[in-house]
């Protein structure tokens, strides 16, 4: 576990750098004036943390000095530091595992979020858990996406059903869950094509992905997940919105969380959306798509700042 | 927040109080200029260029005459879209043909960023421009990207040079010069991995590919829905590449693109083409006027009558613009009219790149509708479509038998067709005979009902 805490804290580097440690350099000696909770503004919003967010988290910080009658902008920080906490600390929760038969995960997104490499490493990880894992081709319009489910299929080493390109996504499914039954896996992963939300025939066509596995297996998917990309900005909560609205996603994961400042679209999304965040994609490597464990990111993102005040000090 | 009140009505309820003023004062333009910030900072425009963005504009607007025709609220949005517009450079930036040919791209971006794609896109460009391009597989690492290439250069009809998976990325951009000079490719598309511009193995491994093969441009390929990482991210490429310009894809989804403003800010580098989807064909030239008035939360409505002007025959037009002048026009030019803008997309999609329009239900556009509207049309006489006055109520059931609508139908269609009637005559005598690309606008806009 060390191991994973060490790659949370690595993947979450930039995230810290930038955020705390310019929350620490704005807390210094300052005045509680206008331009100062505007320059705190700045600085959340610029961790992608979402303009309403920020915007109410500034306000409540706000009240709560004024309440408080606090002066030092120092005592600022373990106000921010808490807000932040909260509204993380409220997610969590792993995947929904059917109680028996297969679990049928459904995976969507928009373009080039990064689904089919999150389930090829979802993928891997079930078959080290010693799952019988079986993935499900239904990305029929994307140039080569059915080759590049199956190298990662023959990689982890796990069945996959697949058609042809073109061919109807939810007649994939379909073979793909009769499939998982009689085969008695333990997972099915079904990869949709990239959709974009404001295109309403495509978020009818996964709508009706959806219904086909309901059918056919009752009770199922067992998971929705919406894969978002990390470096995506204020319009990943669009994207969550209307997602969830034609599916009910049951939780999303955040693929290329590392290597950007961006952890802060965490916080956006649980607070604007309430969609648990189930996995955090933090580098390139198989087990790098980590469960997200709040309180862990929580840990990362301050543990090591309030540990870098005193060596800077 | 009211996520869909746009910017306008908000400046606009600001300025309520400020007729007949006539300067800016100060303090409205700071009042403005908090809504200008915020539309901003939710385009995801980088917080460092708003700050200055607004510190400009401040001292531009103060203390400005309100043009007598415009508002407060028009005159500051005025000078906020001139500004942005001016941020993000000229129009039409073309790609810097080599004059000893073959011309070298190189493709340059985050992964799922759409260089593949865009790739595919340039290389019909340059075909259907009658050059022969050479597409060149130098992602060796994502599964199934060869192939991927591969299937987009067979969809456009444009070869593919790959080495497999076996030659370093280098190696294969180098041997694909030759193989270009000796099929008489006269471009070459360097297609490679997405790469995090904070991974230095990859970074340096594009600067190798820049060192061997010598090309004319680098393009960096940016997904428009990047958020404020976009400096970062357009930064790190131009300080260890140098781009020459940068795509923009993805704009067919509702993201604002204030990544357009901040790539263009911090490497000074033009941004030379937008993508529209994973249709090979939807590569299209930069308008920053358009971009400004997108990232301010206006829509990118102008798109959309260009696209409709793409598809509208001319003889067909200047037909129509006889029969408004002439106050002709009548339902069988309606259907006309829809079914031209029927064939420009679905019209959900065409919804959709107006931002915000996509989730507001009660302006939800069904195909059904436009389909109904034929129905009903289709099922009057000639001298009905031609005359719609004489629609009694017999000739209204017939007419909602005929086309399996109620009667409600036929009388709200015949209600729209007579406004839209109305307002195209009136356009026909006040634009006179010489203005017919005006007097196109009104009517394709949108369709008159909601």
């Amino acid at each position: 576990m060390v191991g994973l805490f060490g790659r949370l804290k690595k993947g979450l580097a930039k995230t810290k750098a930038s955020l705390i440690n310019n929350l620490q350099g704005l807390v210094r000696g300052r005045k509680l004036d206008d331009e100062f909770y505007e320059e705190l503004e700045d600085i959340l919003i610029q961790a992608d943390m979402g303009i309403d967010t920020v915007m109410e988290m500034v306000e409540e910080i706000k009240e709560e000095a004024r309440v408080k009658k606090i002066g030092e902008s120092e005592e600022i920080f373990p106000i921010v530091q808490e807000k932040i906490e909260e509204i993380l600390l409220e997610q969590g929760g792993g995947l929904n595992w059917a109680e028996e038969g297969p679990t049928i995960i459904m995976v969507v997104g928009v373009n080039g979020v990064g689904k089919t490499t999150s389930i090829a490493k979802l993928a891997y990880q079930f078959k080290k858990e010693g799952k019988k894992v079986l993935l499900a081709a239904a990305d029929t319009f994307r140039a080569a996406a059915i080759d590049q489910l199956e190298l990662w299929a023959q990689h982890a080493g796990v069945q996959i059903i697949k058609h042809q390109e073109g061919a109807d996504p939810a007649a994939v499914t379909y073979d793909a869950v009769k499939a998982a039954v009689s085969r008695d896996v333990d997972v099915l992963m079904v990869d949709t094509a990239g959709r974009f939300h404001n295109r309403k025939n495509l978020m009818e066509e996964v709508g009706k992905i959806k219904r086909v596995i309901d059918r056919e297996l009752p009770n199922a998917p067992h998971e929705i997940l919406l894969v978002l990309d990390a470096t995506t900005g204020q319009n990943a909560v669009s994207q969550a919105r209307s997602f969830n609205e034609m599916l009910d996603l049951t939780g999303i994961v955040l693929a290329k969380l590392d290597g950007t400042a961006k952890g802060g679209i965490v916080v956006s999304i649980s607070k604007e959306l309430n969609i648990p965040v189930k996995y955090i994609g933090l580098g390139e490597g198989m087990e790098d798509l980590q469960k997200f464990d709040s309180r862990e990111f929580v840990e990362a993102l301050f543990e090591e700042a309030s540990r870098g005040e005193d060596d800077e000090g | 927040m009211a996520a869909f009140e746009s910017l306008t009505d908000k400046l606009q309820s600001i300025f309520r109080n400020l007729k007949g003023k006539g300067k800016l004062s100060e303090k409205d333009v700071k009042a403005a200029l908090r809504e200008v910030r915020l539309a901003l900072l939710e385009a995801d425009v980088n917080y460092k260029i708003v700050r200055d963005f607004i510190k400009k504009i401040q001292e531009k607007a103060i203390g400005q005459e309100v043009f007598e025709s415009l508002t407060p609220a028009q005159q500051v949005i005025k000078i906020v879209n001139n500004e942005l517009s001016e941020l993000m450079g000229g129009t039409q930036s073309k790609i810097e043909m080599a004059q000893d040919p073959p011309t070298i791209i190189l493709m340059a971006g985050l992964q799922g960023s759409g260089k593949t794609t865009t790739a595919g896109k340039l290389a019909k460009n340059f075909k259907s421009s009658g050059r022969s391009p050479l597409l060149v597989a130098g992602d060796v690492y994502r599964p199934a990207a060869i192939k991927q290439l591969q299937v987009v250069g067979e969809r456009v009809g444009v070869p593919v040079f790959n080495m497999g998976t076996a030659k370093t990325p280098p190696e294969i951009a180098l041997a694909s010069i030759g193989h270009a000079k000796s099929n008489n490719n006269d471009v070459i598309l360097i297609d490679t991995a997405g790469r995090l511009h904070i991974d230095e193995d990859l970074m340096e491994e594009l600067q190798e590919i820049k060192k061997v093969v010598g090309p004319h441009e680098i393009l960096l390929v940016v997904d428009a829905m990047t958020g404020q990482d976009a400096v970062n991210v357009a930064k790190a490429f131009n300080d260890e590449l140098g781009i020459t310009g940068v795509v923009l894809t993805k704009l067919d989804g509702d993201a604002r693109g204030g990544a357009a403003l901040s790539v263009r800010a911090v490497t000074g580098r033009p941004i030379k083409y937008v993508g529209l989807g994973e249709k090979l064909d939807a590569l299209e030239v930069f308008h920053p006027d358009r971009m400004a008035s997108r990232i301010l939360g206006m829509g990118d409505v102008l798109t959309l009558i260009e696209k409709a002007q793409q598809r509208f025959d001319e003889d067909k037009a200047r037909e129509l613009e006889k029969k408004i002048r002439e106050k002709k026009f009548n339902l069988d030019d309606f259907m006309d009219q829809l079914r031209e803008f029927r064939s420009m997309g679905p019209i959900e999609d065409l919804m959709g790149m107006v931002p915000g329009m996509g989730q507001m239900k009660n302006l939800q556009m069904d195909e059904r509708d436009l389909i109904k509207i034929e129905a009903i049309i289709q099922s009057m006489t000639r001298e009905e479509r031609e005359n719609p006055e004489i629609f009694n109520s017999s000739r209204k059931r017939r007419v909602s038998r005929g086309s399996g609508t109620k009667v409600q139908d036929v009388n709200r269609l015949l209600r729209q067709f007579t406004q839209i009637q109305k307002m195209m005559h009136k356009f026909g005598s006040a634009a006179g005979g010489k203005k017919a690309k005006r007097m196109r606008l009104p009517n394709l806009g949108f369709p008159p009902f909601q």
